[in-house]
């Protein structure tokens, strides 16, 4: 793991970009509603993530914090 | 060990915006966030919200705030600026607040120098209203108020950008797009560029960030992203249209 | 300008400018407008000689919108305009009550309505007094009818901004902005500046962000607001002021306000020699307006009023209102940017008494 991911889940939108915008399917749309009622992104593949942060250069809502770790 | 590379600015309020999914605002409040955080402007920073979907910039920016008419931003940031002149001042507008109503007043404070940065964040669109057309709105395009198609009637869209670029007292004059990461990230070296050149006394700063609308255009947000490069981009030249610490035109007090 | 409490000739629009300046105001913005355009122009001498901020804006529209930024940040600030430029600064103003800004705005006016003429004239009473932006609000607004009253008048407009948080209109005519005359200054106030006021964005070192607007979407949350704007004006209604002249023992009394009521005081004199009892009445707040003194007057027992303006019959309405039909209240005016002799008024006080003269 290159990198630990953590996605605010509660304010998550649902507008997918972030899905579509990660290169190594880190990232899937969950199946749950969220108090926003929207069905928001997921962590399906943790270990998967480098740390390129195009998630959270995409997200609208901030929702991603991200450290790389060493 | 672990160093945080991305998450919420300093500078943003941790609250929901009111901005419907994938609307490319929030990505420009937090690159404006951003920058305020890694200049340091945090504190002595006073922005000045517009009118239409922007309206309540102030709930997201952790900063002072004042709200101005539609289309007085840059008239209000001026009086806050003039009163002092140590504070950073923003203005975050849309195009039909910066570009319609309020033309006279951006023109105005470029044509003065006033050491000032305007967002603009253009989408072609009032999207607060209801999707009307704006003066931005591409040719042909369906609105709530062209639901013909903008014809030649409506006149043709103008490029703010350009317009402000050519006058004497503007220092930085910039148009980008956030509809890809790597677009994202010359966004903010030109927002950066921007209130550094603010900071430094050298005169009006302004950029013009082309961003989606999904709602009113009816586009999904991955679509919507896909108009503002597909469509827009041809209409709306990316670029710095003007930098005078990069040369300085005639004329032009550097 | 001459040394405090010395007597000089000043025009009007300079003395207003001048007193703004004394009392501790240093940023103008403005846009030339006859019949004002001495006071921007003598701004723009002056506050650079007192480091003030003097700037010609594009429009009255962003003028009144400098003036709200300004506030905003905590400083004295001032605009001015005539007539029709001040109807372009009633959004700002409504924004800026909305918003809870100080600020003190003057309109010296001209002949209406339009484009009008440059003419002195009483036409913009409802505009000022009434409102004239959008939405329920109330601003102090001060009429003075000497140049030094127009001195002391603005230097308290400026107290009384800050102290109400609240825009302060100083109305002034074509005539008394013109006219020359002898005034006292007071000495040069400071500016208490931003650090004095507890709502001025002055940027969030140390502590919470500040923000001023005027937008509330939710409807229980705006009419909480506009109770809390309306106990604040009901608390104004106390800076009422007003002249009362010769009216002790008047059978008629002549209201009047700003230059109609300098005519109207020389018809008075020149009524009391011919043995007329007549009495000046000279709202000097024309909000809040003095109703209650006005009431009083009825109560002494006077039956007849007459109100002259320089306009077609505008505070007339807040006289009828004040004496709520327990007398009588004829009203004599002039339009066009005319201002009445004191030969009219004095026949205007014949007409209205009658054979009353001894």
């Amino acid at each position: 793991m290159r990198a630990k991911l953590e996605l605010q889940e509660n304010h998550c939108k649902g507008c997918e970009l972030c899905v579509q915008a990660c290169p190594r399917d880190v990232l899937a749309m969950g199946s749950n509603i969220n108090a926003l009622g929207y069905r928001p992104a997921s962590i399906v593949d943790p270990e998967k993530c480098t740390g390129c942060k195009a998630c959270a250069l995409v997200c609208p809502e901030v929702c991603f914090t991200i450290w790389q770790v060493a | 060990m672990s160093k945080q590379i991305a998450g919420k600015p300093e500078s943003m309020s941790p609250v929901v915006t009111h901005y419907c999914p994938g609307c490319s605002h929030g990505v420009v409040h937090r690159l404006v966030a951003e920058v305020l955080d890694e200049l340091g402007l945090r504190e002595q920073t006073v922005g000045v919200a517009s009118v239409g979907c922007s309206v309540l910039a102030y709930n997201y920016f952790e900063t002072d705030f004042v709200q101005a008419p539609h289309g007085r931003a840059p008239a209000v940031a001026t009086g806050v600026k003039r009163a002092n002149p140590n504070a950073c001042v923003f203005t975050y507008q849309g195009d039909g607040d910066m570009a319609a109503i309020g033309t006279s007043e951006v023109i105005h404070a470029a044509v003065r120098g006033e050491k000032i940065t305007c967002i603009m964040y253009n989408n072609s669109i009032y999207g607060m209203t209801g999707g009307q057309m704006s003066p931005t709105t591409l040719m042909g395009a369906v609105t709530a108020t062209t639901p013909y198609g903008r014809g030649p009637e409506a006149g043709m869209p103008y490029r703010m950008a350009e317009i402000l670029a050519t006058t004497p007292g503007a220092a930085y004059v910039a148009r980008t797009h956030v509809a890809d990461v790597g677009n994202i990230v010359k966004t903010k070296r030109a927002i950066k560029k921007a209130f550094e050149l603010q900071m430094k006394g050298v005169g009006f700063t302004m950029v013009e960030v082309l961003g989606n609308c999904p709602t009113n255009w009816g586009l999904t947000p991955s679509e919507s992203n896909k108009y503002v490069t597909g469509e827009m981009l041809p209409y709306f030249p990316l670029g710095e249209l003007k930098d005078v610490t990069k040369e300085v035109p005639a004329g032009v007090h550097a | 300008m001459a040394h405090e409490m010395e007597l000089t000739m000043v025009k009007g629009n300079e003395a207003l400018g001048e007193a703004a300046i004394r009392a501790g105001c240093r940023f103008f913005f403005g846009y030339p407008i006859t019949p004002q355009s001495e006071l921007p122009a003598y701004m723009s001498r002056r506050m650079p000689e007192v480091n003030g901020t003097y700037l010609q804006a594009e429009s009255e529209v962003a003028a009144v919108n400098m003036v709200l930024g300004a506030a905003a940040a905590g400083v004295r600030v001032m605009t001015s305009s005539s007539s029709p430029g001040y109807s372009l600064k009633q959004e700002g103003i409504s924004y800026m009550i909305g918003s809870q800004l100080p600020a003190v705005v003057v309109n010296v006016m001209r002949g209406g309505p339009g484009l009008g003429n440059i003419q002195p004239a009483q036409g913009d009473y409802w505009q000022m007094v009434k409102g004239g932006g959008h939405g329920d609000y109330r601003m102090i607004s001060l009429a003075p009818s000497t140049v030094q009253e127009l001195v002391n008048l603005t230097v308290q407009a400026f107290e009384l901004a800050d102290k109400y948080q609240n825009p302060v209109g100083i109305l002034a005519d074509g005539l008394l902005g013109q006219t020359m005359e002898p005034v006292r200054f007071p000495e040069i106030k400071e500016d208490p500046g931003p650090h004095t006021k507890p709502w001025a964005l002055t940027g969030c070192k140390g502590r919470g962000k500040r923000i001023h607007t005027s937008l509330e979407l939710s409807p229980e949350g705006l009419e909480k607001h506009n109770i809390k704007l309306q106990a604040k004006f009901k608390v104004m209604e106390d800076e009422v002021q007003f002249e009362a002249y010769k009216c002790e023992d008047a059978d008629l009394i002549v209201v009047a306000y700003g230059t109609a009521a300098r005519v109207a005081r020389a018809a008075v004199d020149a009524a009391r020699q011919l043995g007329l009892n007549v009495g000046l009445f000279r709202p000097i707040s024309l909000w809040p307006f003095p109703s209650a003194a006005l009431s009083g007057l009825v109560d002494r027992g006077v039956t007849r009023f007459l109100d002259v303006e320089m306009s077609a019959g505008q505070m007339v309405e807040d006289v009828q209102l004040a004496v709520l039909g327990r007398a009588k209240v004829d009203f004599y005016g002039r339009t066009g940017g005319i201002v009445p002799t004191p030969r009219e008024i004095l026949n205007e006080i014949q007409k209205v008494m009658g054979g009353e003269a001894k």
